[in-house]
Formats: C-alpha cells, sequence, structure tokens
C-alpha cells in the first residue's frame, strides 16, 4: 500500500512541479550564500560550524536556505495529503481498494508512509544537493559534527512536513472535495505563517494588558505570555529547533535576560547539548505531527465507505 | 445458522443511520452457487447490505454469515474469498488497466510471475485483453465494469457480489455484462448476489430474486412463484378483427375467464384461470371471427414490482 501511494506520488505531475520548485529556489538560494560566504570563509578559518553557514546564511535580498525550506516543507506535506481520502472517494475506488483483504487502517496508513517516504527523500535529497554545491564552490568539507546536526535538522524538517500532512490527509478523510480540503490547508499554513504573529500579539495583550505605565513585570508577563502563545504553532517550533540545531552558537531560545549569559564563555555548544536546548520543541513538533494523524486515523476508521 | 450449502445467511440484519432505518430485520439466504438478484428501488437498502456482507459497514443488530463467516469478525478472510464490484466502480485513471489489476493482485498476496498470467488470462476473459495497456481514464464504462468483474475474480472467490452491474450501460454493453456475469457464475461454480433496479434486465440470469422496498425483504423466490404469489392470474393476449362489442361478448363468455380489457388495433387482454386458448379460438370461431394473434404473455416483472412496491409502501402507511 505505502509502496504504491510512494509510486503514485513520484509518477504524478504534482510531483514534478513541486520538486522544480523546490530545487530552484533552494539551489538559487545556496548559490547565492556560497558566494557571499567565500569571502567571509576566509577569515573565518577555524570557526565552528562554517559551513552550517551555507545552509542558514541569508545574503542580501534572497531568504537563506533554511528559511525556504520552512516556507515550502509545509507546502510538500499540503500537496501529498489534501486528496489522501476524498479523492479515493471522488474516483470511486474507495470501496473497491477496501473490498481487498487488507485492513482499514492500512489504508490511511499506507497514505501516510508514502507521502512522508516522498517528502523525506525529496528533503534528503535537497540537503545532499546544497551540501555538494558548498563543498564544490567553497571547498569545505563538512565535520563530522556539521554532517550529524544536518541529519538532525533533517528529521525535524521531515516531522515538520508530517505535521502538515497528516493535517491534509485529516482533512481529506473530513472533507468531501479535494479543492476544499486544499483550500483549507492552505489558509492555515497562510495563517500560521502570516498572521500568527500579530494574533498572538493580540492574545497575549488580551492576557497580560500592558498599560501605558506598565511596570516591568506586566511588560515582562506580556512577553511570556507571547512567547507561550507563539509555541502552540509548530512554525515557530520548527524554527526554533532550526535556530539551535543548525547554529552552535545559540544556546537559548525565546527571550532571555542578559544576566542569565553574564560570564557564558561564546563557545560552540556540541550536537547533544544543542538537542537538549530545543528537545522541548522537537517533543512538541513530533506530538502535534502524532496527534494530527491519530485524528486522521480514527475520523477514518469510524468513516462510513459510503457518502 | 442457514441450511446446508447457504453461501449468505442473515438473521434479523439491520441498520440505521440514526433516526433512518437503512436496513430492517433482513433475512436472507442465498444458496451455494445460485445466481440471486437483490432488486429494489434506488434507496432500499441493498448497497448498504452488501456493505454489512463485506464487514465494510457494522449491522446495528442481527448478524449476518457469508461463507460461514462472521464479517463482523472476520472480515479479511470474508474479503479474501468474496469479490465486490461495487456500484459504478472506479480505477486508478492514471493508471492502465493491467497495473490496477496488479495492485489488486497484490493487496490479495498474489505476486510475480503466476500473478502476470493470471491477469492476462481474466483480461483475455473479460475482453479486454486488447485494451489492457491503455489508461483506465480512456474506458468506456461498460469497460470499466468489465474490468470491475476481472478485478473480482483476481482472487478466485467463492461469492461473487456485484452492486448495479448494469447501470449507465448501453444496451449492449449489459448484455455482454451479463452474460459475462453467467458464464463465469457456470464456469467457476461460485455464488453471485447481484443487486439492480432494473428487474427486466436481471430477471434473465438470475436463479433467484428477492425484492428489497423500504429495508425489508418483501419478497423472494423464482420469477414464476414470485407471480404466483402475486396472486394474479395468468394473462393473455388476443389479437382480433370486428366489433368490438361482440369480441368482448364472446371473450367474456369463455369460461375461466375473469377480465377482459381492450387495446388498440383489436389486441385484447384477458386474465384466465388455466390455460383458455383452444375455448378463446372456437368461441371467436363461433361467431365467425378468426383470431390473428394470441398468446401467453410473458409475465411483465416490472408490473410485478411495481405491485409488490405498491404493496410494501401501503403496509407502511397502514402502521
Amino acid at each position: 500500500m505505502a509502496a504504491k501511494e510512494t509510486a503514485d506520488h513520484l509518477l504524478s505531475t504534482r510531483f514534478t512541479v513541486l520538486l522544480l520548485l523546490v530545487a530552484l529556489s533552494a539551489v538559487g538560494a545556496v548559490y547565492a550564500a556560497s558566494g557571499g560566504i567565500r569571502e567571509v570563509a576566509e577569515q573565518a578559518q577555524g570557526l565552528p560550524g562554517v559551513f552550517l553557514l551555507l545552509f542558514t546564511a541569508a545574503p542580501e535580498r534572497l531568504p537563506s536556505f533554511v528559511t525556504l525550506v520552512g516556507f515550502l516543507a509545509p507546502l510538500l506535506g499540503i500537496a501529498f495529503g489534501f486528496d489522501a481520502v476524498n479523492g479515493e472517494r471522488a474516483g470511486r475506488t474507495l470501496p473497491r481498494l477496501v473490498a481487498q483483504p487488507i485492513r482499514r487502517d492500512d489504508v490511511i496508513n499506507g497514505k501516510f508512509a508514502g507521502g512522508l517516504a516522498v517528502i523525506a527523500s525529496v528533503l534528503a535529497a535537497l540537503t545532499l544537493l546544497v551540501a555538494g554545491l558548498g563543498i564544490v564552490r567553497l571547498g569545505i568539507v563538512p565535520s563530522a559534527e556539521e554532517v550529524a546536526r544536518l541529519l538532525a535538522w533533517l528529521v525535524v524538517t521531515v516531522a515538520y512536513a508530517g505535521f502538515w500532512l497528516a493535517l491534509a490527509t485529516a482533512l481529506s478523510v473530513v472533507l468531501r472535495r479535494a479543492a476544499t480540503s486544499a483550500l483549507v490547508a492552505i489558509a492555515a499554513w497562510l495563517c500560521l505563517t502570516l498572521f500568527a504573529g500579530f494574533l498572538v500579539g493580540l492574545a497575549a495583550d488580551a492576557i497580560a494588558p500592558v498599560p501605558a505605565d506598565a511596570t516591568p513585570e506586566q511588560q515582562l508577563a506580556n512577553l511570556r505570555a507571547q512567547v507561550w502563545l507563539g509555541r502552540l504553532s509548530p512554525r515557530v517550533l520548527y524554527d526554533e529547533a532550526t535556530l539551535v540545531l543548525l547554529n552552535p552558537q545559540a544556546r537559548v531560545v525565546g527571550f532571555f535576560f542578559d544576566q542569565q549569559l553574564d560570564q557564558a564563555i561564546p563557545s560552540p555548544l556540541p550536537l547533544d547539548q544543542s538537542l537538549l536546548v530545543v528537545w522541548p520543541q522537537l517533543v512538541g513538533l513530533v506530538a502535534l505531527c502524532v496527534l494530527c494523524f491519530a485524528a486522521a486515523y480514527v475520523l477514518f476508521m469510524r468513516q462510513e465507505i459510503r457518502a | 445458522m442457514g441450511g446446508d450449502g447457504a453461501a449468505v445467511v442473515t438473521r434479523g440484519l439491520t441498520k440505521r443511520y440514526g433516526d433512518l432505518v437503512a436496513v430492517d430485520h433482513l433475512d436472507l439466504e442465498v444458496r451455494g452457487g445460485e445466481i440471486f438478484g437483490l432488486l429494489g428501488p434506488n434507496g432500499a437498502g441493498k448497497t448498504t447490505t452488501i456493505l454489512m456482507l463485506l464487514g465494510l459497514t457494522e449491522p446495528t443488530e442481527g448478524e449476518a454469515r457469508v461463507l460461514g463467516l462472521d464479517p463482523v469478525r472476520q472480515p479479511l478472510e470474508v474479503k479474501a474469498r468474496v469479490g465486490y464490484v461495487p456500484d459504478d466502480v472506479g480505477f486508478y485513471g492514471g493508471l492502465t488497466g493491467r497495473e490496477n489489476l496488479r495492485f489488486t493482485a497484490r493487496l490479495n498476496g498474489l505476486d510475480g510471475l503466476a500473478a502476470e498470467e493470471r491477469i492476462q488470462l481474466l483480461l483475455e476473459r473479460v475482453g479486454l485483453a486488447g485494451a489492457a495497456d491503455a489508461q483506465v481514464e480512456t474506458y468506456s464504462r461498460g469497460m470499466r465494469q468489465r474490468l470491475g468483474i476481472a478485478d473480482a475474480l483476481l482472487k478466485d472467490p467463492d461469492v461473487l457480489i456485484l452492486d448495479e452491474p448494469t447501470v449507465a450501460i448501453d444496451p449492449e454493453g449489459v448484455a455482454e455484462v451479463l452474460g459475462l456475469i453467467r458464464s463465469v457464475a457456470w464456469e467457476r461454480g461460485a455464488t453471485v448476489l447481484l443487486s439492480s433496479h432494473l428487474l427486466h434486465q436481471v430477471r434473465t440470469i438470475c436463479d433467484r430474486v428477492g425484492i428489497f422496498v423500504g429495508g425489508r425483504l418483501v419478497a423472494s423466490g423464482t420469477v414464476e412463484e414470485l407471480a404466483r404469489r402475486a396472486g394474479e392470474a395468468p394473462a393473455f393476449e388476443v389479437g382480433v378483427e370486428g366489433d368490438p362489442a361482440v369480441v368482448e361478448a364472446a371473450l367474456r363468455a369463455v369460461p375461466g375467464v375473469r377480465s377482459v380489457e381492450g387495446g388498440p388495433d383489436g389486441l385484447w387482454t384477458l386474465r384466465a384461470d388455466g390455460d383458455p386458448r383452444p375455448a378463446v379460438v372456437r368461441a371467436l370461431a363461433d361467431r365467425g371471427l378468426v383470431p390473428h394473434h394470441l398468446q401467453r404473455r410473458e409475465e411483465d416483472l416490472d408490473d410485478l414490482y411495481r405491485r409488490y412496491f405498491h404493496r410494501a409502501l401501503a403496509a407502511e402507511g397502514a402502521r
């Protein structure tokens, strides 16, 4: 089942279009980034994680590779999930499929596994492509530590895309028409990407109001509320995880006081410490993904085969 | 439960969707090796019954046995032995007919060369060998229906269930599909359960039919049995030229005749007990009239069906 879904996706027009889109933007970003890095790299010899800069450095007027992927991963998830179940319904293949001697959950599991496999291979291929390009253009070979960080980041990205895939799959179970579920999924994505910060600000003001003569405590409470509300969004979780994983120097996420970092030695963290810093984010991301898939699973299992 | 050799048995099978009773205490028995037609108007609960037999939806009450297996508890075993062609069967449009069958074969645990041979054999059997490598998108509905039958036969089923196999196909296609179902059932000795709302199309191939109205089975048996049970005397057509008043008087005088109705072009319909044809000829000849047409009318199933249908509705109203 999963194998067929994977093959389906790989052969579809949708896949070709998306792959071109993602690959072009990614390669463009990296090409520009590597150009910028070349000059810096000479002075930055010995600086840990130069190779990772390739992925995170944003040249002028262009977003960095990770920003692009963070932006496009949801799109991949939605594209491979929005018509998972209602597409089968529309093609009238669902009754025939479930009448075969397979368990009903094989269908939804296969849909999800197939989609995730395709997304994972696309993202892995892109990362390798970018890394290869970086090696050729910069002449820097990544250290084992850097490779491990990239791998960890890849896993997080796949989980993030998996969240969107699961969300789109759940929508495809609930909504009868593929076009509707695609629209709803994209609306959710836009909402989280563009308006989330704005909404979080409003909500935080409601929870912890900041009057004109606000005390520092009130301002602090407002800030705290903003950070915690923001972390309800998978996008914020993903961004924080990316920041720390691909930047060995980063040791805190969210806001902090200067005295917290007072006397801290500005040295790179080893990978396990970085992971520790964003562990809550990672768990949250995976939990969201699992939650969405569980919703899709339960809804599908309880749904009547007939319209 | 059920008699020996019964392929499908249901006892008090009921399905409710909220207040709506889709299937109401259905007792059905389909014998092994027969072709059984489940007849009824749209919305009578035929598809729901079929889905319950396959374990694709759970009954609210009652139970079913398919080949002695309980579809609720052993759905995989049931689905491994029952071939199902849904109403307006769909395939993956972007794949060819052969690829679609290959996918089904894999889901049924068939693989490799054995699967390929079987697919080729079935494609030839349903007359699609020529179109096997064209995308299913390009298929006509009749072709899809035939591919559906091949698809259901892949697992070499003991029971074949077809939901509305003749809907929206042109008459020639209908004849082909029905012929295919009959010969396939005969070759394999498989039990066939098919549903339809078009009686005249499926009467020719069904050993027995069940009439299904408002979720209940209001009658079942062979077509002839049903006609007899409906309490209608057999109808005869008489074609004769002459003064209608004279003809009517002559026909009414024939012993055993219960009703006489005039029609256009001197065609009369009479209902009688026994076979009144010799007496009719004699009575007409006595008055100097010569019949040019005299025939026992084939039981008009649509009439029969409508009658059962009305009776069921009347009973519904009386409750």
